[in-house]
């Protein structure tokens, strides 16, 4: 019954990683990269939470359902994020204030 | 234990006592394994919304509003921040590997692990608290003791900032990190009392399904760290 | 293994002391406490009706003191009757009853969690009835900001504290089921030997999970700007309003499906038994439950048309409105293709899934209109929208919910109740519903604005025959509680399959014992085995499948 037992090795391995990115994600904020810190920042921010999340959640050992929930609440996070952000970002358009 | 083998057609032999005990609904340990398992996920799922509120809140604000927002950002401490985040980061480590020391019925390790998980989260939690504590000398707690900072003010006269909006980054500063906070507490208290049952040897088996699915509430409230650093933090650090 | 057997024929209705339902982990007995709790809450939301109604039977505010009062009124209405009766009235009472017995299951995967989220609820519950007691709240139940968080002198705080406690209580029973639905079943029952009843649940349990902590943080937010007048929402502080009702209704819109979904999962079972035939298109309607749930989640945005939302966000939301039409639709048509040369019969249980189906498509249709901007603009804050949600959450989910309790009750307990009484009860109820819904629809159309205390006297004749149809559902209302209550009065006299049901919940005595099955079943067929020929079950007490 007990799941896939990861090496003491593989999870030093991962922590390594994610203070990789982590300095990485810091040196990034300090470039002149204007518009990109944003997208560069999430970007390192969701290498970071899939290594978590495979390795030491045990995502990667583990069979559909758990993949499923797991990527099912991003998805809907993604929805919530997604039609609020059409509102505000599209109110502008209209030369009419407040629409 | 008795419940559990009458009513099943064949029913196991009475449990040594280091194995799990298999709650009455189940058919085998495997079964109960994975629900637990499964039901801390739709747990996390949860909880994913549940910080999701605040973060599209952040996300408007930080849409309608770029400017105040990195300059509000600016009076964070990146650095204690990114100290925090190796923090985190190393107890999440230590939480990995007490669930293997679980998983391969290590009692000696297992508390020690734990152990490390819960005082590394402490620490987490004493790095925040002097944050706070800077932050509330800078009077930059909104309901508290709120003030425009003077540099700011007086770029606010010359640029088109709203000050309002300045003093709205930090209430959604504090109310995530506060709502982070509030979990890694639940965490810490969470990996204490499985430390202290493993210790009075509590658990049937080696409490393996406990201590995963602690672990994974461990890791969730690490990976909400991991976004709200550079959310928060990193906005605009150059200037 | 004899002692043992002996012992399972108790039933789950055996022990009658108090400390044996307080601590039950059962998910019957469970099922039955909740029930007990939505039944007070749905009397209590019922009184304020009445008195509303009452109010607005003349155009003059006669019968309560104030303008105020009839503020706090509705408010209590609708806080009482959607978070505290229609959103655990199906999920709580026949999904905690049913979800273990038709998959086959001793119990649901969390027993003692289950019993937690009872009591969570209990408190939140018990915090309503404070608030009603010692004054009331006045912003309508949507707590709309900076009205709520500004302005109101009423006790905002504590009714967002318990509606963010009743939430918890959603989310439990949601995780409970997915957990139960996924790990749970029993040898052989596959995701498409499911009941639909199992499907719809599962489809609710995933925006109870997904969207109920959205309102959570909502309304804590709302109590954070009440308590420190720090700036999230209050457009004086620097807030947007309009996000408290983007975060609001990313909840509250699917919530009317947390509410629909189950009463179709209910109709889904009813239809196929009273009329002996097999389910038409059972993947089809399993499909559209979670469609449902999935597209429920994207048009919250209707709501806000006239909040100052962009209007192409309200173009993207009235287009993501009409598609949910779609599996609404496929649902209604193929409950009607099951009747289809069918052998019908109008038993009780089969009135009030009849009457669903009909008032919900008037719900639904109305729905599209409110959905297209143009008229929405018109008629929004009307009596309209009131009665078109009334239609979907009355005319919809409690009579799905009435019949659920007619069809299962002889399984919950043992009985059977005056056939003549129930078919009286349900024709009351559609027709005293009809009667005081129906006229709103008008008077909405006619420009009466909702959430007023007075109105021009063109209006009465109308706002008249809402309140005698209203006294007329009242009683549809009270007596189902009478004759069912005094059904228990009689042993127990249904036998294990009283309809000649087919899914597995019928295949275990009535009351069920302890751990539902005597030993767990064997799945080997799908659940609607019915045929028109004869109106005969394949085998209606299942002594073939399950030893």
């Amino acid at each position: 019954m007990s799941g896939h037992v990861v090496s003491v090795r593989t999870n030093i391995t991962i922590f390594v990683a994610l203070l990789i990115l982590l300095f990485a994600t810091v040196g990034a904020a300090y470039l002149p990269l204007e518009s990109l810190h944003l997208p560069l920042a999430l970007t390192i921010a969701a290498a970071k939470a899939v290594l978590i999340g495979l390795f030491f959640m045990h995502l990667y050992y583990r069979h559909h359902l758990t993949w499923i929930v797991s990527v099912a609440s991003l998805l809907w996070l993604g929805i919530l994020l997604a039609l609020t952000l059409s509102d505000y970002l599209s109110r502008g358009w209209l030369d009419i204030p407040g629409k | 234990m008795e419940t559990v083998t009458t009513h099943r057609a064949s029913g196991p032999p009475a449990a040594p006592s280091d194995e799990p005990i298999l709650e009455v609904q189940f058919d085998d340990l495997e079964q109960q394994h994975e629900a637990s398992s499964v039901g801390m996920w739709v747990f996390l799922a949860t909880e994913v919304m549940f910080f999701g509120g605040l973060i599209a809140a952040y996300a408007v604000y930080r849409a309608i509003s770029p400017s105040e927002v990195a300059l509000a950002s600016q009076h964070l401490n990146v650095g204690l921040g990114c100290l925090n985040t190796v923090i985190l980061l190393g107890s999440s480590l230590s939480m990995a590997l007490a669930v293997r020391a679980a998983q391969l019925q290590s009692r000696r390790n297992l508390l020690w692990f734990l152990a490390i998980t819960a005082a590394l989260g402490a620490c987490f939690l004493g790095v925040k608290a002097v944050e706070y504590y800077q932050e509330y000398r800078e009077h930059l707690i909104p309901g508290w003791n709120f003030q425009i900072p003077a540099q700011v003010a007086a770029k606010s006269s010359s640029l088109p900032l709203d000050p309002r909006r300045f003093e709205m980054f930090f209430v959604l500063y504090f109310f995530m990190t506060g709502l982070h906070a509030f979990h890694l507490i639940v965490g810490i208290a969470l990996v204490s009392v499985m430390a202290l049952l493993t210790w009075r040897r509590w658990f049937s088996g080696s409490g393996e399904t406990q201590i995963e699915v602690t672990g994974l509430y461990w890791h969730f409230v690490d990976v909400v760290w991991v976004f709200l650093y550079p959310l928060l933090y990193l906005i605009d650090v150059q200037s | 293994m004899s002692a043992m057997a002996v012992e399972f024929k108790e039933d789950y209705l055996q022990a009658y002391r108090l400390k044996s339902w307080l601590l039950t982990t059962d998910h019957k007995r469970i099922g039955l406490l909740y029930m007990a709790t939505i039944t007070f809450f749905f009397f209590v939301g019922g009184a304020a009706a009445t008195i509303m109604r009452l109010e607005l039977m003349t155009p003059k505010g006669d019968v309560l003191p104030s303008p105020d009062a009839y503020n706090r009124l509705f408010t209590m209405h609708g806080v009482v009757m959607i978070f505290f009766f229609l959103i655990p009235s199906i999920p709580a009472v026949l999904g905690n009853f049913l979800i273990p017995l038709m998959i086959g299951a001793r119990d649901l995967a969390f027993p003692i969690l289950n019993l937690l989220s009872w009591y969570v609820l209990m408190i939140g519950g018990s915090i309503a009835i404070g608030i009603l007691i010692f004054g009331g709240v006045d912003t309508g139940w949507t707590f709309y900001t900076p009205f709520s968080t500004m302005f109101s002198n009423t006790m905002v705080v504590p009714a967002a504290t318990a509606v963010f406690i009743a939430g918890f209580s959603s989310i439990l029973t949601g995780l409970n089921f997915i957990v139960t639905v996924h790990t749970m079943r029993a040898p052989g029952m596959t995701w498409f030997r499911l009941p639909l009843f199992v499907w719809a649940l599962y489809a609710t349990s995933l925006i109870q999970v997904l969207g109920t902590p959205v309102l959570a943080i909502a309304v804590a937010l709302v109590a954070v700007e009440r308590l420190l007048h720090v700036g999230i929402f209050d457009p004086a502080l620097g807030g947007d309003p309009i996000l408290f009702q983007h975060l609001f209704w990313f909840y509250s819109h699917p919530a009317v499906y947390i509410m629909l979904l189950p009463s179709m999962g209910v109709v889904a079972e009813i239809v196929p038994c009273f009329s002996r035939r097999p389910i038409f298109g059972y993947k089809l309607i399993a499909f559209s439950s979670v469609a449902i749930a999935v597209l429920g989640f994207l048009v919250w945005g209707h709501h806000m048309f006239v909040s100052g939302q962009s209007m192409y966000a309200g173009m993207i939301f009235s287009f993501l409105s009409f598609m949910v039409a779609i599996p609404s639709a496929i649902k209604v048509f193929n409950w009607t293709a099951t009747m289809y040369k069918g052998s019908v019969r109008l038993d009780t249980p089969m009135l009030y899934a009849l009457g669903f189906i009909g008032l919900f498509t008037m719900g639904g249709l109305t729905g599209l209109m409110l959905a297209s901007v143009a008229i929405d603009v018109h008629v929004h804050d009307t009596y309209f929208v009131v009665a078109h949600f009334h239609y979907i959450m009355v005319g919809g989910a409690v009579m799905g919910y009435l019949g659920g309790i007619h069809f299962w009750w002889p399984k919950m307990s043992g009985r059977m109740y005056s056939e003549l009484l129930g078919k009286l009860s349900a024709l009351t109820v559609f027709i005293g519903f009809n009667l005081t819904f129906f006229p709103q629809f008008v008077l909405g159309y006619l420009g009466m604005p909702r959430r007023y205390y007075e109105y021009p006297a063109e209006f009465q004749v109308l706002n008249v025959m809402s309140t005698a149809g209203a006294s007329i559902l009242a009683v549809g209302y009270v007596l189902p509680l009478a004759y069912l209550l005094f059904s228990l009065r009689r042993p127990p006299d249904a036998g294990p399959n009283p309809w000649r049901a087919s899914g597995l919940e019928w295949q275990t005595d009535s009351p069920p014992p302890v751990h539902n099955f005597e030993e767990i079943p064997i799945v080997t067929r799908g659940p609607y085995q019915y045929s028109p020929e004869g109106a005969e079950a394949i085998d209606g007490n299942g002594d073939d499948a399950s030893r």
